[in-house]
């Protein structure tokens, strides 16, 4: 009988880095998922960052940071949402699980993946901001806001999983969009808040795209956000969602 | 039965299942040898796709274990011996199969080339194309390189050739040969006879979540009593059906056909009743009419 052979670093480096680019290559080439993902927040920055900003830096400012807050939730809820509803429904999760798959490969692959786009989505915004919005920031500024995003992108990861878990592929789209749009209008990432009536300005902490929104702000030096007090909410809501998420997937597979 | 021999490469011992009210396995006991090929016949709902699901590690049992080589299946070390095509189990569509291919390689400690899983499994020409392009045998095909693609001591194969054409599925029969005849366990579920007939050394018979019948492919068929009889005669079927010892009898295009209990005894009388009885032929009946006797009784 043969023994089992070695899985030396080099192949277990090989083999996540593998997973996570196909996971990237994966979405990038499905159109009905990337293009909105990349070019909405683009969008809606020319729209309402530059055309109707008439050359006021401020405005070009926010809404640089509250679609860079819009543009890293996508990439989570609706790439690894809509994915693993289908993966799971089609077999293809209990295929990765049957293989020796190690662990934390499959959503580590889909980690990174959210990451990259919202990397993009960083770079896009960044460069429109700069060239057509006249946004000048400092490098600690950017290094802030590229911060945020990427690491703002991680909540809306585990909340996509969740959706991922329980919604079946045929509604997880649905379900997505229907937590993307309200909850990014009510936390304010369209139209500040204070421009919103007193309740839902008042209710707006208990979604995370708004602590995600503050913290997005406050990189770009516009709102004096309590940064722990909203890392600490995104952190717990991370949390939350992904023990859902994983306690499902164990049960149900 | 549990194998008396070597450690069996994967087995089930006193398994029970359940989903809810439906019972999928009922106490099921499976030693799958180390090499050959086994397969696992039954209809739908008789446990086989949970039989399976079970010595991966996918779903645990209510009762009983799971083994895969000695240990246990959730672990990452047996299942890195094991290759596995599953019933449903479809890839992500925009992948190229040669992507799917090389992250499936990455997996396992001593691979296949890329190359040869494909020309094994017959997809040589396609590794270029998104999965979600193929065809749905093509697809099949694709998933069959993965399943073989680590070198695997044992390999599960979970109604494979469902939706190929005649000569793909041959195709997948020579390599399936092939592997078994290099070493490699094989476990294979199928619905059709000739499959398991074809290629199996052994076979278990599962029906209403309980092993209904285990053996040689030879021994399953000597479970029936039934023979089959086949000429050009003028009898009528109906009379014929009739007659003692006589299980049933059809006639179609003057061919009569009668499948006996007792063919010495119904052969006499057929010879006598018509002298113009030709193109006489007995046979055995094969695995197909063993396996519906067998599952008709569980019923």
């Amino acid at each position: 009988m043969e023994t089992t052979g070695t899985m030396t670093s080099r192949r277990y480096a090989d083999l996540y880095l593998r997973d996570a680019w196909y996971e990237f290559v994966r979405l990038l080439r499905a159109p009905a998922a990337a293009i909105p993902m990349l070019t909405f927040p683009a969008m809606f920055y020319v729209l309402f960052g530059v055309v109707f900003a008439h050359h006021a830096p401020q405005q070009a400012s926010w809404v640089l940071g509250s679609m860079g807050a819009f543009g890293v939730m996508a990439p989570g809820l609706f790439g690894i949402g809509i994915g693993v509803s289908i993966e799971r429904e089609r077999g293809l999760l209990a295929l990765k699980r049957a293989m020796p798959v190690p662990p934390g490969a499959y959503l580590g692959a889909k980690l990174a993946m959210a990451i990259l786009f919202a990397l993009a989505i960083f770079i896009i915004l960044g460069v429109l901001a700069v060239a057509l919005g006249g946004v000048r920031l400092e490098l600690s500024e950017w290094l802030a806001l590229l911060a945020t995003m990427l690491l703002g992108a991680l909540p809306f990861c585990a909340l996509g999983l969740l959706v991922g878990t329980l919604a079946s592929a045929q509604a997880a789209p649905a379900v997505a969009n229907l937590i993307y749009l309200p909850m990014s209008f009510l936390s304010g990432l369209w139209i500040p808040l204070k421009a919103m009536p007193p309740l839902l300005r008042h209710v707006a902490p208990i979604w995370p795209a708004y602590h995600l929104g503050q913290l997005a702000l406050e990189s770009v030096g516009l709102v004096q956000a309590s940064t722990w007090h909203a890392v600490f909410a995104l952190l717990a809501f991370t949390v939350a969602c992904f023990a859902l998420a994983t306690r499902r997937l164990q049960r149900v597979g | 039965m549990a194998n008396p021999g070597p450690v069996p490469f994967a087995a089930l011992r006193g398994v029970h299942k359940r989903y809810g009210a439906i019972v999928a396995l009922d106490g099921v006991d499976l030693a799958l040898a180390p090499g050959g090929l086994h397969a696992l016949l039954g209809p739908n709902g008789a446990g086989k796709t949970t039989a399976i699901g079970l010595m991966l590690g996918l779903i645990r049992p209510d009762r009983g274990h799971a083994e895969l080589f000695g240990g246990e299946p959730e672990h990452l070390a047996p299942r890195r011996r094991v290759g596995v095509m599953l019933q449903a189990g479809s890839l992500p569509e925009t992948l190229r199969v040669g992507e799917l291919l090389r992250q499936a390689t990455g997996y396992y400690p001593r691979p296949r080339p890329v190359e040869e899983s494909a020309n094994m499994a017959g997809i040589a020409d396609l590794l270029d194309r998104p999965y979600g392009r193929l065809s749905g045998g093509q697809q099949r095909r694709a998933q069959f390189a993965l399943a073989l693609c680590g070198k695997p001591d044992l390999l599960f194969l979970d109604e494979p050739t469902v939706g190929l054409d005649i000569e793909a599925r041959q195709g997948l029969w020579t390599t399936i040969r092939s592997l078994v005849a290099e070493g490699c366990a094989v476990l294979l579920t199928t619905h059709y006879l000739e499959e398991a007939e074809a290629l199996a050394d052994r076979v278990t018979v599962l029906g209403q979540g309980r092993v209904l019948a285990e053996g040689t492919v030879a021994e399953i068929r000597g479970r029936t009593r039934r023979t089959r009889i086949r000429c050009r005669s003028s009898l009528r079927a109906d009379e014929v059906g009739a007659w003692d010892g006589v299980h049933a009898a059809v006639q179609d295009a003057g061919i009569l056909q009668v499948d006996a209990r007792e063919p010495e005894r119904v052969l006499r009388r057929l010879l006598a009743a018509d002298e113009g009885l030709c193109e006489l032929e007995v046979s055995r009946a094969g695995l197909a009419e063993a396996f519906t006797e067998l599952t008709r009784e569980a019923a």
